[in-house]
């Protein structure tokens, strides 16, 4: 069975174990997705399974999207993602929904985080910033020194430095299904998801298990 | 509050009655020792209570041995509360009390609300 699902978040709240503890939770409301084309090796150089999720006017899409999606019979879908999966079991119309998955199982989970705009080293990087006092000023969130001196004679690149921060694709590995609700299509994963309420999310199989 | 994150609120402990700012309680938990279940009481005076759904919560304050202030916080959702008895109910002004936590002996205590 394939093991992959598109979802929005929903948001967090805790329920209790069969132990009593509370137990934090967020809210996923994936699928039902369907399988709107397979990527076979022979074909596409690779294998991997597309989903689809949330229906919506054929006009929200472009010709190009429609047209995919009409010549597989299938309904106007939003959002088009793919899995890589090793030997894909499914066909073009398969629906997908959080059956796939069952309570107590590992997932790994992606989502865009939220946008924290141009930020400076001590929020971005976590650097330690000056002495707020002993006649330090305006040196308080400073990022100290760049580099070294005449030898190399440069600042290197990609050293970490103030910028854009957050707004960026990030996997939260090895989370638990903590619930699994196939009439209201809802997941629960422990612990937090990157992004915003009603931001999109893709659920996959944990690569390390 | 999202529908969807209503539709998987727990249904409130039935054992725990409506509680009042000002109630002085007695709260039975279950506590897991070593395998063994056992029951651990908890009275006070309840300063606060929140609600939340799931995480709705009310905080106990009760005098300690040397007149320490312990407080503590449930869970009103937590199947680890076995039940909560409400022993006396007090005329109070206020949702939270926590002018209580300044105030010693005399002081702190509260005026009886009888129905």
């Amino acid at each position: 069975m394939l093991k992959g699902l598109i979802g929005k978040k929903i948001g967090m709240t805790q329920i209790f174990d069969e132990r009593g503890a509370a137990v934090p939770v967020t809210l996923i409301e994936a699928g039902p997705c369907y399988v709107t084309q397979v990527r076979r090796p022979e074909k596409d150089g690779y294998s991997a399974v597309q989903l689809g999720f949330v229906e919506v006017n054929p006009k929200r899409l472009t010709s190009g999207e429609w047209g995919h999606l009409k010549a597989a019979n299938l309904p106007p879908l939003r959002y088009l993602r793919e899995f890589r999966v090793k030997s894909p079991d499914v066909a073009v119309g398969d629906k997908v929904t959080v059956e796939a998955f069952s309570v107590g199982e590992r997932v790994d989970v992606v989502g865009t985080s939220k946008g924290k705009g141009f930020q400076g080293g001590v929020k971005r990087h976590h650097f330690a910033g000056g002495p707020k006092t002993h006649g330090q000023s305006d040196r308080w969130r400073a990022p100290g020194s760049n580099s070294s001196n005449t030898d190399p004679g440069r600042v290197y690149k990609g050293s970490r430095r103030a910028g854009h921060m957050g707004a960026q694709r990030v996997t939260v590995q090895n989370l638990k299904v903590v619930l699994v609700d196939p009439e209201r299509n809802l997941i629960g994963v422990r612990g937090a998801v990157p992004g915003p309420k009603g931001g999109l999310i893709l659920i996959k199989e944990a690569r390390k298990q | 509050m999202n529908d969807l994150l209503k539709a998987i609120e727990m249904p409130p402990n039935p054992n725990i009655p409506e509680l009042r700012p000002g109630d002085t309680v007695n709260v039975f938990l279950r506590i897991m020792e070593g395998g063994r279940e056992r029951i651990q009481e908890f009275r006070g005076t309840v300063i606060r209570l929140r609600e939340g759904g799931n995480e709705a919560s009310f905080t106990v304050r009760r005098i300690a041995s040397n007149g320490i202030g312990v407080e503590r916080t449930f869970l009103m959702r937590s199947p680890r509360i076995e039940k909560v008895v409400v022993e006396r109910r007090a005329r109070v002004r206020r949702a939270k009390l926590y002018f209580l936590r300044e105030r010693t002996g005399k002081a702190a205590r509260l005026k009886e609300k009888f129905e």
